[in-house]
């Protein structure tokens, strides 16, 4: 009994030192002065051994026999007494962060003898525990047989440490830290030296090993002091007394190179982070316009931002077609080609001489702009020109079918991005809650940004609302689907309505057309645009009211708005093909006369003057009076770059109409006006999404179809997209009200990508068309003199290729190949489409059934809360019952040692020992590792029970030992059990 | 007011003489230039000791440079306040109100939070060292556990170590200029509770906290203050 007692003591001095740093900081000055004395590092390492060794004696409850070691004793109880004061005085005045770092010693030394241990680094603290005791139950059975021998060695050795370091007692306080820190792992090596008859040689490397993990510790406490939550006094003071630890132990190591490798990697980290800073700051500034679009995202919402995105996007696309067009078709022409006035391709004709340069006639595009490089006409049909033999025709072929075929390229492959994008979907759970916690940015420091950020977190957080309440609105669910039915077939009836009478109109215009328009007046001419501007007026605000029936989403409703209108336009671009190819015919008829006409003028021409003598030089006429066919491809492009110009007129005259001056007029008028203007009826305008998204859709197919007629055209509507950019964002902040719901726009803009899908494809139809079955005008364009367009592939591949090369290409696109290759194509595409298909489905699935699993957590953690309160309740009763029970989870081990700490606090040693030694058996020295020093440390317990007993990652029992302290924020929920005790 | 000036210069004048002895190798003009170029590497001595530079140096995630400059800030805030040497460790305290007109925190809706939450008194009146502290935690090399736990701090409005509804409802209200009526805060906090809270004791703790933040995207990105 009196040497359990003992045992007892000694125990607690280590808890002692284990929770008070300073102390422990101090007795290492001690130690260490000792240890730089010394040059001599093994000479050192034997006598710090030698010393513990003795320590080890004396815990162990040897016989003690030296004077010195019952000195040592004595201090070893004072401190003891002074160490508990100390440590219930922290406990009382409820310092946690002190009560961490006493918790991060004692950590860092289990961490230590875990390592020591070697292969222990299973998880649960509770196992590891069981398996020391054994392993300790077994040592100490081990140790009593070879007790005699190992004394002597002890003895030895320890007489020889003290003569060569001549210094005793100071070795003394130190070998009794040491011995605190390892009193176990020491006594195995004890154990295993007197079994291996090893010499001091492995010892003194373990122990120097041991020290450099302490350095190493302390070390790595310093890194990771500013990690930590506490204030900077405490900081400053913990790091001083690290430093000095470090400081003597790395003088008697040799190791002082660290910190300084630290510093400079610390340093490099940050250069790097700055230079990403930075790199990023450079890459959204040169995203263009990102500060406006994220502005009006602010004020107007995601719905309307997601407009000016699309717009942009639209930009980049025409700066690479207008680059095509420009680089490779204009550019060369301009350079390289035949001069203007060369050919009469190139020349204006002499009746239209004079009217050329008239300003009226250019903003026509005719006169002097259609005979220029703007337009197909111009371009000459040599097969090479200038001195780098550019090959023009084919070129011009080239850009035009590449035009076409990078734009289905970018969309195709954006909206996959996007589809992509929406299939992996944003990670919902916690919408509201970082919207909350993360939306301020800490790092505005302007006034007007930071009304920019409010504005934008007030609608982000309305959007999100509008959301919540759509999803919780539960309404009579058969009015909602007879009113929806009812609102489409009431839509359907004005498309066929409106697309009747688009039908009904054409073909009268055509009827007209064919008996001469002069005989009809100003209304039968214009008769197709007024019906379709009218149309185009009154369906959108139709539709609009129509799907106020509908009552779905803003969102949802803004697709169906959109697809209506779209039908509807569908029917505009309809008629526009149509007079287009009845134009083309005309021109077609027209041509074969004019040819036919050449001819006689140029027999004519030469019977003037020199008769049948073909060797006399051709005479010169000028070009301009050569007389020439319409060029229907000219008339097209002229049209097409028309028809824009005129669309971006009208855009900008309604904004600046419709918006800036309804919204000055309502602003100012209000003053005096008998109602509230600004409220009442005119009021402000909001932005038009569908009308603007669909006409800049719209705009984007007439560009697709003109292009290869009238090459300016890309150029033409960069500048469009432009200046409306800016107009837009000037009208939309400055006369627009945001929407009355402001709704989230959907992540991907994919609904607006299929419309723009659907009109390139739309739009290639009839250029193809056009390319492939009409013979190109024999006077002008860089197809003249062919009977096809196509035909210039053809050209180049029997004059510029090797033969086999057009051998090989002949057999290529021999049907026999091109079927198996199609029929292949879309196999691949099924199976692809199968394949995405069943993903998205197994995606569907793991979705839910992580949302299934979370709520299943969140339902068993308030079980356990539920649980662990009941336990609260019954604790006292419950606890000695459970103590004898064996624990299957670490986790009510974990919770219940918490329990039995406290326990053991208020009751003497008896209660302590009886538990232990119930669960594993008899053990001479099986007990005291375990209450016993856990006993003065651990927090109390009743926090414990209220909480769920293992949240993962919070110093319990799944918590790895190898992680910082910090991981789990120490300070953040003061009354849990910080970790288990420290059981060996 | 003006007799108080003046008394702090006085103050502040006597600091200098004492002060300037202890830097007798720099002539007095680098002193005075020292004074206005807030990055000069050479007074670095005169300000703080090497020991305390480079202890302030393994508590932040500062290099000295910016430990330098931090000081000057934190001393354009109150030039008669506070010395010019930190040898010897001298207690002075700025008010909020001097903290909170930062440029950098001026237009934040939580300086006042942020600013008890570093204090050491917990009423918004910081010394250096909390004063380092603040922007040591708001750099952008702290780790994310770390904001994390300061920016629970900094939402605990009520410091009870859980956020309640209070607390949000507060934040709401901060993050919106009380541009949402009562219905609407109330439900988007019921939403917040309703998603965050894992235990379902009607607030978030601590670890509730950390598990949402944790998954967060932008939380690195914003809970960062650039000095």
């Amino acid at each position: 009994m009196e040497l359990l007692g003992c045992c007892f003591e000694v125990q607690s001095v280590t808890t002692s030192f284990k929770l008070s740093s300073a102390t422990h900081g101090n007795a290492l000055k001690d130690l260490m002065e000792d240890a730089h004395k010394d040059d001599n590092l093994d000479t050192r390492a034997t006598s710090r051994v030698g010393i513990e060794v003795d320590n080890e004696e004396g815990s162990a409850a040897e016989s003690e026999d030296d004077d010195k070691e019952s000195e040592k004793e004595k201090k070893v109880t004072a401190k003891t007494r002074r160490g508990n004061a100390r440590g219930r005085a922290r406990k009382d005045s409820e310092e946690e962060e002190e009560t961490r770092t006493a918790g991060q010693h004692r950590q860092r030394n289990r961490r230590a003898q875990r390592k020591q241990a070697g292969n222990e680094d299973s998880d649960s603290d509770g196992e590891s525990c069981k398996n020391k005791k054994n392993r300790e139950n077994q040592i100490s059975k081990q140790q009593e047989p070879n007790e005699d021998g190992e004394e002597d060695n002890k003895g030895g050795r320890k007489g020889r440490g003290k003569n060569e370091t001549k210094q005793g007692k100071k070795p003394d306080e130190k070998g009794k830290k040491e011995k605190d820190n390892k009193k176990k792992d020491k006594k195995k090596n004890g154990s295993s030296s007197s079994d291996s008859d090893s010499e001091e040689e492995p010892i003194t490397e373990e122990e120097l090993a041991k020290l450099k993990e302490e350095v190493e510790e302390k070390k790595k406490l310093i890194a990771t002091l500013r990690n930590k939550p506490w204030q900077m006094k405490k900081k400053l003071d913990v790091l001083k007394e690290a430093q000095l630890f470090v400081e003597k132990f790395e003088g008697a190591l040799g190791k002082g190179k660290g910190k300084k490798f630290y510093a400079y990697k610390v340093m490099m980290t940050k250069k790097w982070m700055k230079f990403q800073r930075d790199f990023e700051n450079f890459k959204t500034a040169c995203i263009p316009w990102e500060m406006k679009i994220k502005e009006i995202e602010s004020h107007f919402g995601s719905s309307v931002a997601s407009y000016f995105i699309f717009l942009r996007w639209m930009y980049g696309i025409n700066m690479i077609l207008f680059g095509l067009t420009f680089g490779l078709v204009m550019v060369p022409e301009v350079l390289m080609g035949k001069p203007y006035g060369t050919l009469p391709r190139k020349t204006v004709p002499r009746g239209e001489e004079r009217t050329a340069m008239n300003f009226a006639t250019l903003w026509d595009f005719s006169g002097l702009a259609q005979y220029s490089v703007l337009f197909y006409g111009y371009y000459n049909n040599q097969r090479t020109i200038g001195w780098l033999k550019f090959r023009m025709p084919l070129s011009y072929f080239l850009v035009g079918v590449g035009t076409i075929a990078y734009s289905y390229m970018v969309v195709i492959r954006t909206m996959a991005r996007n589809a992509n994008e929406e299939g992996g979907g944003d990670d919902t759970s916690f919408n509201f809650s970082w919207k909350m916690f993360t939306s301020w940015d800490y790092l505005i420091g302007n006034p007007e940004t930071a009304d920019n950020k409010f504005a934008s977190i007030t609608t982000s957080f309305k959007e999100a609302i509008v959301e919540e309440q759509e999803n919780r609105k539960e309404e009579n669910i058969h009015l909602t689907r007879f009113l929806r039915v009812l609102a489409n077939f009431l839509a359907l009836c004005t498309l066929a309505g409106s697309g009747y009478l688009i039908y009904f109109v054409v073909r009268r215009s055509q009827k007209f057309a064919l008996e001469g328009l002069d005989n009809y007046g100003w209304w039968e001419r214009n008769e197709v645009n007024m019906v379709m501007s009218l149309l185009g007026m009154f369906c959108p605000t139709l539709f609009d009211v129509i799907s106020s029936l509908e009552n779905y989403h803003p969102r949802i409703a803004l697709r169906w708005q959109l697809g209506r209108i779209f039908a509807l336009f569908l029917g505009n671009l309809y008629t526009f093909i149509i007079a287009l190819m009845d134009e083309i015919n005309l021109k077609l008829e027209e041509e074969k006369i004019v040819k036919y006409n050449m001819t006689i003028w140029e027999a004519s021409l030469y019977n003037g003057t020199i008769s049948e003598n073909a060797t006399a030089p051709p005479i010169q006429v000028d070009p301009a009076d050569i007389p020439r066919g319409p060029c229907w491809e000219t008339m097209v492009g002229q049209e097409f770059v028309r028809l824009t110009i005129s669309d971006t007129m009208t855009t900008y005259i309604t904004i600046i109409i419709g918006d800036f001056l309804r919204a000055v007029f309502v602003r100012f008028f209000n003053y005096c006006w008998c109602w509230d203007l600004e409220y009442g009826f005119p009021s402000y305008s909001e932005f038009d999404i569908s009308g603007n998204v669909l006409g800049l859709i719209f705009n984007q197919g007439m560009i697709w179809m003109g292009s290869f007629y009238a090459p300016c055209l890309p150029a033409i509507n960069v500048f469009r997209l432009h200046t409306s950019m800016y107009l837009q964002c000037w009208a939309v902040m400055c006369c627009n009200v945001p929407h009355e719901r402001v709704f989230k726009a959907s992540r991907s803009n994919n609904f607006y990508m299929a419309m723009l899908l659907f009109i390139l494809f739309l739009s290639t139809l009839p250029a193809v068309y056009t390319i492939v079955s009409i013979p190109p005008s024999f006077d002008c364009g860089p197809f003249s003199g062919k009977t096809r367009m196509f035909e210039v592939i053809s050209e180049t591949l029997e004059n510029d290729f090797p033969s086999w090369f057009g051998k090989v290409f002949n057999y290529a696109s021999n049907p026999g190949l091109i079927l198996p290759f199609i029929l292949l194509m879309v196999l691949s595409i099924y199976y692809l489409n199968a394949t995405s298909k069943s993903y998205k489905e197994a995606n569907l699935d793991l979705k839910k059934k992580l949302q299934s699993q979370a709520e299943e957590n969140k339902k068993r953690n308030k079980q356990k809360a539920q649980q662990s309160r009941e336990m609260e309740e019954n604790s006292l009763e419950a606890k000695p019952k459970q103590q004898g029970s064996k624990q299957d989870s670490a986790a009510d081990q974990g919770a219940q040692k918490g329990r039995g700490d406290k326990e053991s606090k208020k009751k003497t040693s008896h209660q302590q020992e009886a538990s232990p030694s119930q669960q594993h058996g008899p053990g001479p020295n099986a007990h005291y590792s375990l209450h016993g020093r856990g006993g003065s440390l651990a927090p109390p317990s009743h926090i414990a029970v209220t909480r769920p007993p293992v949240p993962r990652g919070y110093g319990m029992p799944g918590y790895s030992p190898r992680n910082p302290r910090f991981e789990g924020f120490p300070g953040g929920h003061p009354r849990m059990p910080r970790g288990t005790p420290n059981y060996r | 007011m003006l007799k108080e000036e003046r008394e702090f210069l006085a103050v502040f004048n006597f600091s200098y003489l004492n002060i300037q002895p202890s830097c007798k190798d720099k002539g007095k003009e680098q002193w005075d230039k020292n004074q206005d170029s807030e990055t000069e590497m050479g007074n670095k001595q005169t300000i703080f000791t090497p020991e305390q530079l480079d202890a302030y140096q393994d508590c932040t995630f500062f290099t000295r440079k910016e430990i330098l400059r931090l000081f000057y800030r934190y001393r354009d805030l109150a030039p008669q306040l506070v010395p010019l040497s930190y040898i010897n460790k001298p207690d002075v305290k700025l008010p909020y109100e001097l903290i909170g007109s930062m440029a950098e925190l001026k237009d934040n809706p939580f300086r006042q939070r942020i600013a008890e939450v570093f204090s050491e008194d917990g009423e918004g009146n910081m010394t250096l060292d909390d004063f380092l502290d603040m922007f040591s935690v708001l750099s952008e090399m702290a780790p994310r556990d770390l904001k994390a736990y300061y920016a629970f701090k900094i939402y605990d409005f009520n410091n009870d170590d859980y956020i309640c509804k209070s607390d949000l409802e507060k934040t709401v209200n901060k993050l919106t200029r009380n541009e949402l009526t009562p219905e609407e805060v109330s439900l988007v906090c019921d939403k917040v509770i309703d998603e965050a809270d894992q235990d379902n004791d009607g607030k978030l703790s601590v670890e509730d906290f950390q598990h949402m933040i944790v998954r967060a995207p932008d939380f690195l990105s914003t809970f960062h203050i650039r000095i």
